[in-house]
């Protein structure tokens, strides 16, 4: 049995996690920073470094008294070490490699997008390979090929504009708020999808997607129609990323002859995404997997997760191991 | 009782160990700002090289700034992580107190920087009392030439030290009665830190890691970095 204390602080959630042998979570415990951020209409990195600081050692021992577990019950520290807001990653692995130390414990670094993938397999251990993982969310929209532990390729991604990003920015300019995806889903709920015909972009062109096209539509369709109901335009922006998603992940799965098509990042939060994505597995006869909302959005469990297969495939990171900001998935061509 | 003592607050890392003793083994590096990689590994070498178990540790000191932000923070976070894992204690004092510390054999008024970057300098005022520096100003964030405007004003002799003293030397140099610190001291030092943190150890005045507030001066910038969450 090995117990694993998870770290994240890759953004703006404060966040630690007991996971046991990877997929018992004792404990999951995310402090989000959103209200800081709300009146910026999207995270400020100084803010976010100033919060991460402060929060984390409450936030880690909160994660300890949660899993009833003491300091010599921990075997490995984790935290995530890229991608994401440098002065946020800082925080996170120079905390875990000083627990490591004091613990007398190996430290592991990891990647924040290979999380996202094994977030899914804490609450489903038991996929079958390949699958197609759709990670949406405000920092990244890529569809991946899952073929085994470790073992990933890219099959399509933004050249733009993240998905959350334009729900984000769509949001702010429609006067929702901040975070967009959220506000938006739930107005949508009140609107008609159908209103208004806004075109994916690069709908039919390969597995690539491309979002600030449709976040300027949106804008010019305001300008023109300043009546329309703002409901009616969440709800048809909304439909229209909705759509492109599904509809190249649906391509990707036949592509590829995947099993089954799993969805991670914060957008895998949005209630229409999850509704169309099941539809289209059902139609194909594949599993589509779902994680929960928590496991969906920034979490350490998924870092504590991925850091049981890493540490059997290569073992603990050197303790002069330093935050990536760009660090990307080890993909295979 | 030991004191393990981190400074990330400027360009520099430092790290020291002390006790009754004094200091018994430091570490200090300013090239490349790698505070993160070096830090850990730093602490272990420490260690290593005294026979020391973390777990000796009685309290952990942190230089919780003003300073430069990103390096702040990523010895604050190992700091309360040590203090957490080994269950000890902390101490959080100023770099300008640090920065000021070995200049407290001067009669005259210590004017202790840091540099804060933007055109500004973090500063505050000392004077030497038996065996130690009592500050005397609260730490204030401004530009060079109000800072020698003021001393001007003052036209009491004074020592500036600190590394916004060195970068704004042309600014300070030419003031009456005004002399610059040493080129070599410039950055606030480790063991500096764990010589003023051990006397208030012993006298228990210390806290928990949650209760060690970095002293920032300035308020977030508030921009949103589109570019660099693209990438997240």
């Amino acid at each position: 049995m090995t117990v694993i204390l998870g770290i994240e602080t890759s953004c703006d959630e404060t966040a630690a996690a007991i996971v046991v042998d990877g997929n018992q979570v004792l404990a999951n415990v995310v402090s989000s920073q959103v209200d800081l951020h709300a009146r910026y209409g999207g995270v400020v990195p100084e803010i976010a470094g100033r919060a991460h600081e402060s929060l984390l050692t409450p936030v880690i021992a909160e994660a300890m008294v949660e899993a009833g577990v003491n300091d010599e019950d921990i075997d490995v520290v984790s935290a995530t070490h890229g991608p994401g807001l440098i002065g946020s990653l800082l925080i996170g692995v120079s905390a875990a490699k000083a627990l490591s130390l004091g613990w007398n414990v190996p430290f592991i670094g990891i990647n924040h997008h290979e999380a996202h993938l094994y977030a899914a397999l804490i609450e489903e251990p038991d996929m079958d390979f390949p699958l197609v993982v759709m990670l949406v969310s405000g920092g990244h929209t890529m569809l991946i090929e899952f073929q085994d532990h470790g073992q990933y390729k890219l099959l399509g991604a933004t050249v733009d504009d993240a998905a959350g990003e334009a729900f984000d920015k769509v949001a702010r300019y429609l006067g929702l708020g901040y975070p967009g995806g959220p506000a938006i889903d739930d107005l949508s709920k009140q609107g008609d999808p159908t209103a208004i015909k806004f075109t994916p972009p690069m709908r039919n062109e390969g597995l690539n997607f491309s979002f600030s096209g449709l976040k300027t539509a949106v804008v010019n369709y305001v300008r023109q129609n300043p009546d329309a109901e703002t409901a009616d335009i969440a709800a048809s922006f909304q439909a229209a990323v909705v759509d492109v998603l599904t509809h190249k992940a649906r391509q990707a799965a036949r592509d590829i002859g995947a099993k089954g098509i799993c969805l991670a990042g914060g957008v895998a939060a949005n209630s229409e995404l999850r509704e169309k994505t099941l539809d289209i597995c059902v139609e194909d006869g594949i599993q589509g997997f779902l994680p929960s909302r928590a496991m969906c959005t920034d979490n350490a469990a998924m870092v504590a997760a991925t850091a049981w297969w890493r540490m059997q495939s290569q073992g603990p990171s050197p303790l002069d191991l330093g935050a990536d900001p760009n660090l990307r998935l080890p993909f295979i061509d | 009782m030991l004191v393990l003592g981190i400074e990330t607050a400027t360009p520099q890392v430092g790290v020291a160990i002390g006790g009754h003793e004094g200091v018994i083994a430091s570490f200090h590096t300013a090239r490349d700002r790698r505070h993160a990689e070096t830090l850990a590994p730093a602490i272990q070498f420490l260690c290593a090289q005294t026979k020391l178990d973390l777990n000796e540790i009685g309290v952990v000191a942190v230089d919780i700034g003003p300073g430069l932000f990103t390096g702040l923070r990523v010895g604050l976070a190992t700091a309360k992580a040590i203090a957490h894992a080994c269950k000890v204690p902390m101490i959080g004092i100023s770099s300008l107190d640090l920065a000021a510390f070995p200049a407290r054999f001067s009669d005259r008024l210590i004017v202790s920087t840091v540099d804060a970057r933007r055109g500004e300098i973090f500063y505050a005022t000392y004077r030497k009392t038996a065996g130690g520096i009592q500050r005397i100003s609260e730490p204030h964030v401004d530009q060079p030439d109000n800072v020698a405007n003021q001393l001007n004003a003052n036209a009491e002799d004074c020592l500036v030290v600190g590394d916004g003293a060195q970068r704004y030397a042309d600014t300070f140099e030419n003031l009456r009665g005004v002399e610059i610190g040493q080129e070599g001291f410039r950055y606030p030092n480790a063991g500096s830190l764990v010589e003023l943190a051990h006397p208030r150890a012993l006298r228990e005045e210390f806290v928990a890691p949650s209760e060690v507030t970095p002293l920032y001066l300035r308020a977030p910038d508030a921009r949103i970095n589109w570019q660099q969450r693209e990438r997240s």
